[in-house]
């Protein structure tokens, strides 16, 4: 298995190294949270910092990962589509986890890193539920008290995720502020964690949120950048031409981005056209970070609107703001409409039912394509669609075996 | 109005503070009800509670994310959102506020990221506000607010939560202009059944390191808790008692609330 050897090492130059100590990436990240939170936040830092540095932690997190979560994923080569498309099409597995996402590596660090801080009970947010059922998971391994904040109208989108929380032995809050959405959920957390600081640890679920959240998740998902570099190079004797994966906090982008950020492949990070944060680019500050982020002429932040739940979020990374600040990485939009054809154009293919958000990547590859051809291409498949199916049987009207 | 006339208009720096030293000089324990803005009979409200004996008033600007705000606060932003309320209807409507007592600010960061430190300073100052509180703004992230709002001549507030550690208290204190603001538990505003025992314990904490006016916020929500937070505290920020009562029972029975509570630290 690769080492997570991109820990706070002293000197690091990476692109996608450490921010400055202000948590800074660029012009993009700090710690923007109520007075009540930053004395937590600089403890979660300090911790973290620590554990990171123990190699008897990493061993564990590296340990947990492979025996539990089923590490290293493969890599597929796409022989159908790349047919079809004219490019050769490589995508990173991190479906065929444990819990059906990349999410279980950013769960399984923070849940281990809150055990060893002494904290008793996880708080998450959740969209598409995915974040949701993978801290679920690790709470059930570690014995910890769990409870998850899920927009209402994500509650009523995705019913099996909710059941699998509850399965899990999780309290699962239905949210109704606000959007009823993945932003309003994390607020709702954050309010939890507000009252709640001394024995709860916020498992944030995504590459966003005050320092060190956007630094300590993406570490926890270089594992997967490392994999598919290393496994790139076996197959194709180098790295990629380009690597794509979806973005709502973008933090499978960042997973998969950290294994090449340093070398010349492209980086696409794919929006809804409904939640382009980065697309749109007007900065602001909420949940805790400066970023990018969708909001009206007097800066009340905008509601996302996306066939995936998992991407309705109208900011994004601290470190994506960057990157693209930088040229380093773009970040187109697809529509809905795209996406649902890439979805079912995938499980036709080859057969592999996607998560509507890995979708989105695919999506952009399918139209980028013609301008691609002949080159490698490495798309993040974050998730697998069991979670959609419910959803899909009416976007596509394919209902019983008549229609 | 051309610029010198705005500039007259506008409260003379460290307005807040003057009045709040002032008062306590006397003896009085200070009282400052926080009133969403843009709320239906807001206006009224504020008014009421100044005539019932408030020190100066909270006014809220609603924002779509209120992170450090309870359900009764998140559902006055929410309604006053829904009826059209923005930061520029909400201040021209406080202009037209005749009090007598400083008016505050209370809103959320982007707000004024987004408009920018010195414009939204500005656009406060002309508005006849003195004073803005920025609860997702803490101190580790304020300072180049701190300096945009004192050469506006805003005061800007900060606030003192029970987990601020002690190496930071004391630069805290005295970064913070008007008064400062004790967080009295660890939670979000909303009224509690009791004071939590941090309220008092956080006050203390602030004033053995200033000499700033110290209000306690958060969690207080009968006068009496509002007497049993003042023996420690130089007075209390009331919001979702207020709040709630605006929504329930209308403007005129705030001006009723505000005087149970000015008679109680009045005679506690």
């Amino acid at each position: 298995m690769a080492a997570a050897t991109d820990g706070p090492t002293p000197g690091h130059r990476s692109v996608m190294g450490e921010p400055t100590t202000d948590g800074r990436f660029g012009d993009f990240g700090g710690r923007f949270v109520p007075e009540t939170l930053v004395a937590a936040c600089e403890e979660l830092e300090a911790a973290f910092r620590e554990a990171w540095a123990d190699p008897a932690f990493v061993a564990e997190f590296e340990t947990t990962l492979r025996d539990y979560g089923g590490r290293p994923s493969p890599l597929t080569e796409c022989r159908n589509l790349s047919s079809q498309l004219g490019v050769r099409l490589l995508v990173k597995r991190e479906d065929l986890n444990h819990t059906g996402s990349h999410k279980i590596n950013n769960v399984i660090g923070q849940a281990l890193l809150a055990q060893r801080m002494g904290k008793t009970r996880l708080v998450a947010e959740t969209g598409a539920g995915q974040h949701g059922v993978a801290t679920a998971t690790a709470a059930a391994l570690l014995g910890m008290e769990c409870k998850v904040y899920m927009g209402a109208v994500d509650v009523d989108r995705q019913a099996l995720n909710v059941f699998r929380m509850r399965l899990l032995g999780s309290e699962v809050e239905s949210v109704q502020s606000g959007s009823r959405t993945l932003k309003d959920a994390v607020n709702e957390a954050l309010r939890d964690w507000v009252a709640t600081v001394e024995n709860t640890h916020y498992c944030l679920g995504s590459v966003m949120g005050p320092h060190p959240y956007p630094w300590m998740v993406r570490t926890f998902h270089h594992i997967l950048g490392d994999e598919a570099a290393a496994q790139c190079k076996d197959l194709t004797g180098g790295d990629p031409d380009v690597v794509v994966a979806c973005v709502g906090g973008g933090s499978n982008a960042a997973g998969i981005f950290s294994g090449f950020a340093d070398g010349d492949a492209r980086l696409v990070g794919v929006e809804p056209a409904g939640g382009a944060a980065v697309g749109r680019g007007v900065p602001g500050v909420v949940h805790g970070m400066t970023s990018y982020l969708m909001q009206d002429e007097v800066g009340q932040v905008m509601e996302a609107e996306s066939i995936s739940a998992g991407l309705d979020y109208p900011g994004v990374g601290p470190e994506h703001a960057y990157l693209a600040a930088i040229g380093r990485a773009e970040y187109p939009s697809v529509t809905d409409d795209e996406v649902v054809e890439a979805f079912t154009l995938m499980s036709r293919a080859e057969g592999i039912i996607p998560a509507l958000e890995c979708a989105h990547a695919l999506a952009w590859i399918v139209r980028a394509a013609p301008d691609m051809q002949g080159q490698t291409v490495l798309m993040n498949l974050s998730g697998r669609g069991d979670k959609d199916v419910d959803q899909m049987m009416d976007v596509l009207g394919m209902h019983g075996i008549d229609s | 109005m051309n610029g010198a006339e705005a500039s007259a208009q506008r409260a003379h720096f460290g307005a807040l503070e003057t009045h709040l030293r002032a008062r306590r000089d006397t003896g009085a324990k200070l009282l400052v009800p926080y009133v969403t803005g843009g709320y239906q009979g807001w206006q009224r409200a504020v008014e009421a509670a100044a005539a019932a004996g408030a020190d100066a008033i909270e006014i809220g600007v609603p924002f779509s994310d209120p992170v450090m705000d309870g359900p009764v606060i998140q559902q006055a932003s929410t309604a006053a959102l829904a009826d059209g309320a923005t930061p520029a209807s909400v201040l021209e409507e406080a202009r037209e506020l005749d009090t007598g007592v400083p008016h505050a600010v209370m809103t959320y960061y982007n707000l004024c990221h987004h408009q920018g430190h010195e414009r939204f300073a500005s656009a406060l100052l002309d508005a006849g506000v003195c004073a803005a509180i920025l609860p997702d703004l803490p101190y580790v992230e304020a300072g180049p607010w701190l300096e945009a709002a004192a050469a506006t001549g805003l005061e800007a507030i900060l606030l003192a939560a029970p987990t601020t550690p002690e190496h930071r208290l004391a630069d805290l204190c005295g970064a913070s202009r008007g008064f400062v603001y004790a967080v009295g538990l660890l939670g979000v505003t909303g009224e509690r059944t009791a004071l939590a025992r941090t309220a008092t314990e956080i006050a203390a904490r602030c004033l053995a390191v200033t000499d700033r006016p110290v209000l306690t916020g958060v969690g207080i929500g009968s006068p009496s808790q509002a007497v049993e937070a003042c023996e420690v505290s130089d007075g209390v920020i009331i919001g979702s008692a207020v709040v709630r009562t605006l929504m329930s029972d209308g403007p005129e029975a705030v001006g009723e609330l505000v005087a149970s509570y000015r008679t109680a630290l009045d005679h506690g």
